[in-house]
């Protein structure tokens, strides 16, 4: 094996441009002869627009055309990726979502003209001159109060707020009820799952490009996914076949889920940029991604759990109300069902759940996937009101926990999805070692004689990744297949590139893809060089979410490279005179077993493509191959989270104390990356628990909308993490064994937090069962304060 | 339109601009330096962060002819003089310290101007010194365990490589 193949921590190659100013963003990217848009947006949450003058602001300098809705009418609506049937059999409605605003706005920020002019100055001089009428509806915001009768519509013509009632699994229901009914304890927690907006450091970008000669488009994008928005865009948008449009998704400044979808502004500029014939750039304000980023989470629940008296889960109900905003976002209907009610299970052995989902619109910002998606929301309904029954029965939390553990692999559960392996007593056992949790009480003293109220939380979590079988989504309303990609091209000198349908926008494809493809080789990995995010240079991909890229992806590479090994044993054997069957590879040298005669892998590349001694007549020339790799299953990450809070009694103030993760993601390719993954993941967790929340007034303005107002953490906001991810269980159904790493920690964190603090005030003599996220100082000391 | 000289990372460069235009603007678009960043437009991210005449500010907030005759430092200009990587780059680099990049030269230009003025700070003083650079992908951990290590101090003790 190469020192820098699987397994290796090696430094990141990527790097070195992003330190120097070199990367290349989407925003860096300037075109000759370009214009600049600037959208018109609704200031109001609801309202018919009763006149959209252009005149005055079309004569401003620099103007070179106006948009409305009228030059879209033509043009298709921006499409859902997922179609949810509800407890009744009945597709979800499904509204319109058009590119510009058709005689009525549905949520702030809802596009509703665009100037393009010379300079983007110009562009949004000219915008503060077009006249906009509007006629204000009432604006449904509340999510209980829209699916109530009578309520204002945020689509009239399809009838109702409620885009689909999803029962899971719906057989179940009486069985779960009768459980319930005669359960000798019912421990019940209603609880909000805060409304994020995911805040990816780079705003979101479009320049589309026309070339009138060939009429071929080029779209650059701050995307997840370039030939996801290919397709969407060409085949639903503006029917641009897929041979005539270029999807560019460059160096990507993070995504966390708000760069998967599809997105208005894509669609413009491609349009905009042919009916202009020249280039055409958007780049969003900060204020903008707040009102146009598809936001996350939002969810209100009930959930209840079922146990007999020594603690046995016996069963769980759940009823949720989701948040759809104003439209549906490329994968919204997908998040709070086939990824929030399979994972409701969790790390448990309860042999009856059912799951009650109603979406619904709202005049607010499309919700959609944001970093875990819809798994954040199951673990933190069922870790808190675990830890809630285990107060209610005097029971230690984390003993109640692992009595209920799931402990046989394969283990199917009452939810679908079948957990292939695990060990969730191993990743206990290295948290509570890690964690200290033995000396919690020292600690607590400690605290308290400086006068802080100090607690403990802690929670496991499971997640379904590396989405998916496309067989199984299909039938779950996936619109899409959800394989992945690569091409491996071997060179003629050995050196390698490869194609790959993944993205990377953060996570180190570049340097950890390298090293599987070394390591299989045995090559160094300098030598492996790779490309994504072009849609001209990449095999059909599906992109990068959903912690997929290295299970599905990097399942892909090793197929294509297992091809190219094949051949090259061919070639091989036919240079050294021997059978195929007798050709081993390794460390980068062909050799016939039991002999000393060998050749090197330069070599074998060489006669590829220089094939003069080479056996034409039963192989081709050339070492490039492609696979595609659709997985057989989810792959299921877990772990065990313990976090320590400092509760100031005077203020409310949360400190967070220390953060402690155990996690088994199955073999590991790059530990370095890996752990930095779950850093990332526990700051946008603890993010959620502590100070981020997506704030709506009651007529649809948004309070919360720019970083004085959303608080994201700062560096003084969390400590020093400690991670572990030697409890590992390599996955059972992938050729690399691996579960996935990126969402982890924006799962698994929250719960723990919220835990801890729940903690630190019953220690300190505060009855106070739960406080919903953020849990600000204010909510905290009122909270303490009432109880 | 009025004309601004400024040197940018040692060279002299000069353009003209309008009374709105931002130092961040003028370094983008004018000069085509766009190795800095804008995250937001109210002040609070950071990823603009250079330095004028040795101080760490906020491009996106400076006028760029309030800057006329300032000597800048920008990302670019923070290599060594070879091309290789300076010492704190070099520690970022070596500790993880960034994932999509998009923040990383507001963290480095903010982190030089912390070892500047305080070459061995503790966490807490490295922690508070980046509460006006946001990063939303590496939690922090590893960009403050590269300013340790960049300031010459013992990181092996911290959880994790």
């Amino acid at each position: 094996m190469p020192k820098d193949g699987i397994g290796a921590a090696t430094k990141r190659r990527e790097d070195v441009r992003f330190l120097t100013g070199n990367g290349r963003y989407t925003d860096d990217i300037n075109l000759r002869g370009q214009a600049y848009v600037w959208f018109v947006r609704s200031q109001v949450a609801h309202g018919k627009i009763t006149k959209l003058d252009t005149s005055d602001a079309a004569k401003m300098p620099g103007v070179i055309r106006i948009f409305t809705g009228d030059d879209f009418a033509q043009v298709g609506g921006v499409p859902c990726g997922w179609q949810v049937t509800d407890r009744h059999g009945k597709p979800m409605l499904e509204p319109k979502h058009p590119v510009l605003a058709q005689g009525k706005v549905r949520y702030v920020g809802d596009a509703i003209a665009a100037v393009v002019a010379e300079t983007e100055a110009q562009a949004r001089d000219a915008a503060e001159a077009l006249v906009v009428d509007i006629e204000e509806l009432p604006a449904v915001i509340d999510m209980k109060a829209a699916v109530k009768a009578g309520s204002p519509l945020v689509h009239e013509d399809i009838g109702s707020n409620l885009c689909y009632d999803w029962g899971f699994v719906e057989e179940n229901k009486a069985a779960v009820d009768a459980a319930f009914a005669k359960a000798d304890h019912v421990t019940t927690l209603e609880l909000v799952n805060n409304r994020l907006v995911p805040n990816a450091m780079e705003p979101r970008v479009a320049v589309g490009d026309y070339d009138f000669s060939t009429d071929h488009h080029t779209l650059y994008t701050t995307s997840q996914n370039p030939h996801v928005i290919r397709l969407l865009m060409g085949a639903f948008v503006l029917g641009i076949p897929e041979h005539k449009l270029r999807v560019v998704a460059p160096d990507v400044g993070g995504g966390f889920g708000s760069k998967i979808f599809h997105y208005i502004e894509e669609a413009f500029v491609t349009f905009a940029a042919k009916q202009l014939r020249r280039p055409v750039k958007w780049t969003a304000q900060r204020s903008e991604s707040f009102i146009t980023d598809a936001h996350g989470r939002d969810h209100v629940t009930k959930i209840e759990l079922a146990l007999s008296k020594d603690g046995t889960f016996q069963a769980i109900r759940t009823e949720t109300y989701a948040n759809m905003g104003a439209y549906l976002s490329t994968f919204a209907p997908s998040v709070p069902t086939w990824l929030h009610g399979t994972l409701m299970a969790g790390n448990y052995r309860t042999p009856l759940i059912y799951v009650n989902v109603k979406a619904v619109f709202t005049n607010t910002v499309p919700v959609d996937a944001y970093r875990g998606a819809g798994r954040p929301e199951a673990t933190y309904q069922l870790e808190r009101v675990i830890d809630k029954a285990a107060r209610e029965l005097k029971m230690d939390p984390i003993a109640l926990r692992r009595k209920n553990f799931v402990t046989e692999f394969p283990y199917q559960t009452p939810v679908a999805v079948v957990y292939d392996t695990g060990n969730y007593n191993a990743t206990m056992d290295k948290l509570s070692e890690m964690a200290d949790l033995a000396g919690f009480e020292k600690r607590r003293a400690a605290s308290a004689a400086k006068g802080r109220l100090r607690g403990l939380g802690v929670n496991c979590y499971i997640e379904a990744c590396g989405i998916a079988p496309s067989h199984l989504v299909g039938q779950l309303g996936a619109r899409a297949g959800l394989y992945e990609s690569a091409t491996v091209r071997v060179n003629a000198t050995g050196n390698i590139v490869v194609m790959t349908g993944s993205h990377s926008h953060g996570q180190g494809h570049e340097t950890a893809f390298p090293q599987v493809v070394a390591d299989l080789i045995g090559i160094p990995a300098e030598n492996v060089e790779i490309v994504h995010g072009d849609t001209a240079n990449t095999p059909m991909g599906m992109g990068t979410y959903g912690s997929r890229s290295l299970a599905v992806g990097g399942s892909a590479l090793v197929k294509a490279t297992n091809k190219i090994i094949s051949k090259a044993k061919k070639i091989a054997a036919h240079l050294l005179e021997a059978s195929e069957e007798d050709i081993e590879l390794k460390e980068g040298k062909f050799s016939v077993a039991g002999t000393d005669k060998s050749v090197d892998w330069g070599s074998v590349c060489l006669a590829a493509y220089v094939p003069h001694n080479y056996p034409l007549e039963s192989l081709e020339p050339g070492l490039e191959e492609t696979a595609f790799y659709d997985p057989s299953n989810f792959t299921y990450p877990a772990g065990a989270y313990a976090c320590e809070v400092e509760v100031d009694p005077d203020t409310g103030k949360v400190t967070i104390c220390s953060f402690a993760a155990a996690d088994d993601f199955g073999n590991i390719v790059n530990p370095m990356i890996v752990e930095g993954q779950v850093h990332g993941g526990l700051g946008q967790g603890i993010g959620q628990a502590l100070l981020e929340g997506a704030v709506y007034d009651e007529n649809g303005q948004l309070l919360s909308g720019s970083y004085m107002d959303y608080a994201m953490p700062r560096a003084d906001d969390v400590p020093f993490y400690k991670v572990d991810h030697s409890c590992q269980t390599p996955c059972t159904h992938n050729p690399l064994g691996v579960k996935g790493c990126g969402e982890a920690g924006a799962i698994g964190s929250p719960p723990a937090v919220v835990n801890a603090v729940i903690d630190a005030l019953q220690r300190g003599g505060h009855d106070v069962t739960h406080i919903d996220m953020p849990l600000s100082p204010s909510r905290v000391w009122a909270a303490m304060n009432q109880a | 339109m009025p004309k601004v000289t400024l040197r940018v990372n040692g060279r002299e460069v000069s353009g003209e601009v309008e009374g709105r235009t931002l130092l961040v603007q003028f370094l983008r678009e004018s000069l085509g330096m766009t190795g800095t960043h804008v995250g937001c437009d109210t002040s609070q991210c950071g990823a603009c962060t250079v330095h004028v005449n040795g101080l760490q500010v906020k491009s996106c907030t400076t006028f760029a002819m309030d800057v006329d005759g300032a000597e800048v430092t920008t990302i670019e200009g923070m290599a060594n003089a070879d091309g290789s990587l300076s010492v704190i780059q070099q520690a970022f680099q070596d500790h993880h310290g960034l994932q999509c990049g998009f923040c990383t030269p507001g963290m480095v230009m903010a982190a030089a101007a912390l070892l500047k003025d305080n070459p061995k700070p503790s966490e807490a003083e490295i922690r508070h010194h980046l509460e006006g650079n946001i990063c939303r992908c590496t939690g922090y951990h590893n960009i403050v365990k590269a300013i340790l290590a960049a300031s010459g101090q013992d990181v092996s003790a911290i959880a994790a490589e």
